[in-house]
């Protein structure tokens, strides 16, 4: 356990600092979420029914961009060689490095995006709305990319290989998201059933996903 | 280092085995039991048995003619009755007929997953030394047989239901499919090494194969513009036996395509990572001279 809560500290720490990357998640939020209205023209009417799915786009791309460095950086210096011969089981050395990336890159996003939803002329009940399914969706998107970051971790070149093989295992989970943050502004009896299949998802990934990483990391840095 | 270490291995076993291969393939001999070792299930001993890869070349060097004609025998009948004798639907005319193509390619993207499972199970548990091969290959067969089905499924939608391509389940659902593989191909060609290449792969297939279900079950769990399962499903076919006979002689047909092409595929990928070994090999003695 000790082992465990130190990898903790030690990757959120790692990431808070000034190499780390974890403020950039949010940075990238806010661009792409700037950019959106350039494209689409600055109809307040039209990004209100559509600004949900801008939000959840680009909370998926900006945890994709993120996740390279979860193990990259450690398999560079050696860390990742240590914890894999460490006496901590190895998934749930993963699934703790999955809750600190989490924590640095996906909670700031939910706690962004009621702030950038004001950019996108939602009102009080959307943004919370998307708030509110980002919390419960983010866990997912971290755990179904720990499987693309570890299979990737050992590519130099592996370029847009990691978000080639995340993005389809994430689809589910951006449907289910906007469904859900649209049926809350629309139809509030209707946002349940998404909504819980959204949660479901996550505690589905919660599970396959350090147990395929921690596989993936053993078979593939022999 | 790992490909050149299999190769040694298996010129040794060679050289034990032309006498057998001279003679025609034979049983594999039986593994000494260890004291108290639990017996191996029958299933597991034929394909054991061509886990040689000199072994697998020899039979497939002789079964490939044949499925060949087979294959070219079933498209004949398939298409001759699917385009000719076949009556036209009563609501959809002789827009029916591209079904023909569509069901068996689709059923042939999905199977192929099926089979890559299963051959990245071989990989990962019982260490087939064929399996990633199986894998390799399979991958493109099953990535164009999921395109044939979306781009005939389109054109049959364009005039029956009025447009191109809609979002629903089961379209977006082949669609993630065909993604996937595409993204395992990438996988391939990026890692170096075959042997480490086909672990990952294996693990990426096994986590994909959670979108067959969805993809059976879609039309039933959402509401769909995608009919319904008239085939396999309770209740039997919902088919009228004059187009249902049709669809399976070319759903044998496209079967008999996959396994033709998977077999030459396979045939390939072997010679090429021998190829391979033997210029690592020969760069080595370069470097040592």
């Amino acid at each position: 356990m000790r082992a465990l809560r130190a990898l903790l500290v030690r990757d959120i720490r790692l990431a808070v600092r000034v190499g780390g990357g974890a403020l950039m998640g949010v940075l990238f939020f806010l661009i792409v979420v700037a950019v959106v209205p350039f494209a689409l023209g600055p109809d307040l009417r039209l990004l209100s029914r559509i600004g949900p799915a801008i939000l959840w786009l680009a909370a998926l791309l900006a945890t994709l961009l993120g996740l390279d460095r979860l193990f990259a950086m450690d398999h560079d210096d050696g860390s990742l060689d240590l914890i894999l011969m460490g006496q901590a089981p190895l998934e749930l050395a993963v699934a703790v490095k999955g809750v600190a990336h989490w924590l640095t890159t996906g909670l700031p996003l939910v706690v962004a995006a009621p702030v950038f939803g004001l950019f996108l002329n939602l009102d009080a009940q959307a943004f919370a709305a998307v708030a509110l399914t980002l919390l419960a969706g983010t866990p997912a998107l971290t755990f179904i990319g720990l499987i693309g970051a570890a299979l990737s971790v050992a590519l130099e070149r592996g370029g847009l290989l990691l978000p080639v093989l995340v993005l389809p295992l994430t689809i589910p989970v951006l449907i289910f998201g906007v469904a859900a943050s649209q049926a809350a502004v629309a139809d509030p009896e209707a946002f349940g059933t998404p909504f819980s299949i959204l949660a479901a998802l996550t505690l589905i990934s919660l599970v396959i996903g350090p147990l395929s990483a921690a596989a993936a990391l053993r078979l593939g840095l022999d | 280092m790992h490909a050149a270490a299999a190769a040694v291995k298996t010129s040794g076993q060679n050289r034990s085995q032309t006498a057998s291969l001279d003679r025609g393939v034979r049983r594999a001999p039986r593994p000494r039991k260890a004291a108290g070792a639990a017996p191996r299930t029958y299933m597991a001993m034929p394909l054991i048995a061509y886990a040689n890869p000199s072994r697998f070349l020899a039979l497939t060097e002789r079964v490939l003619p044949w499925l060949v004609g087979a294959t070219a025998i079933a498209f004949g009948i398939g298409l001759y009755q699917a385009f000719w004798v076949a009556p036209e639907d009563y609501q959809q005319g002789e827009t029916v007929r591209i079904m023909f193509i569509h069901v068996p390619a689709a059923w042939l993207g999905m199977v192929c997953w099926t089979i890559m499972s299963v051959s990245a199970l071989g990989t990962l548990v019982w260490r087939h030394p064929l399996a990633d091969v199986a894998l390799k290959t399979a991958a493109p067969l099953g990535a164009a047989f999921t395109f044939v089905c979306l781009v005939t499924g389109s054109l049959w939608g364009r005039p029956m239901w009025g447009t191109y391509w809609v979002w629903d389940a089961r379209l977006t659902s082949v669609l993630v499919l065909f993604l996937m593989y595409l993204g395992l191909i990438a996988l391939w060609r990026t890692m170096e090494d075959p042997t480490r290449a086909g672990r990952a792969a294996a693990i990426l297939t096994l986590v994909g194969a959670v979108n067959l279900p969805i993809i059976k079950f879609s039309v039933e769990w959402w509401n769909t513009l995608h009919q319904k399962a008239s085939v396999l499903r309770l209740g039997g076919p919902s088919i009228d036996p004059a187009i249902l006979v049709p669809l399976l002689i070319m759903a044998m047909a496209f079967t008999l395509l996959f396994v033709t092409l998977h077999a030459a595929a396979m045939r390939n990928e072997i010679l090429r990572r021998r190829v391979r070994t033997l210029r690592l090999r020969q760069a080595q003695a370069a470097q040592g001279a």
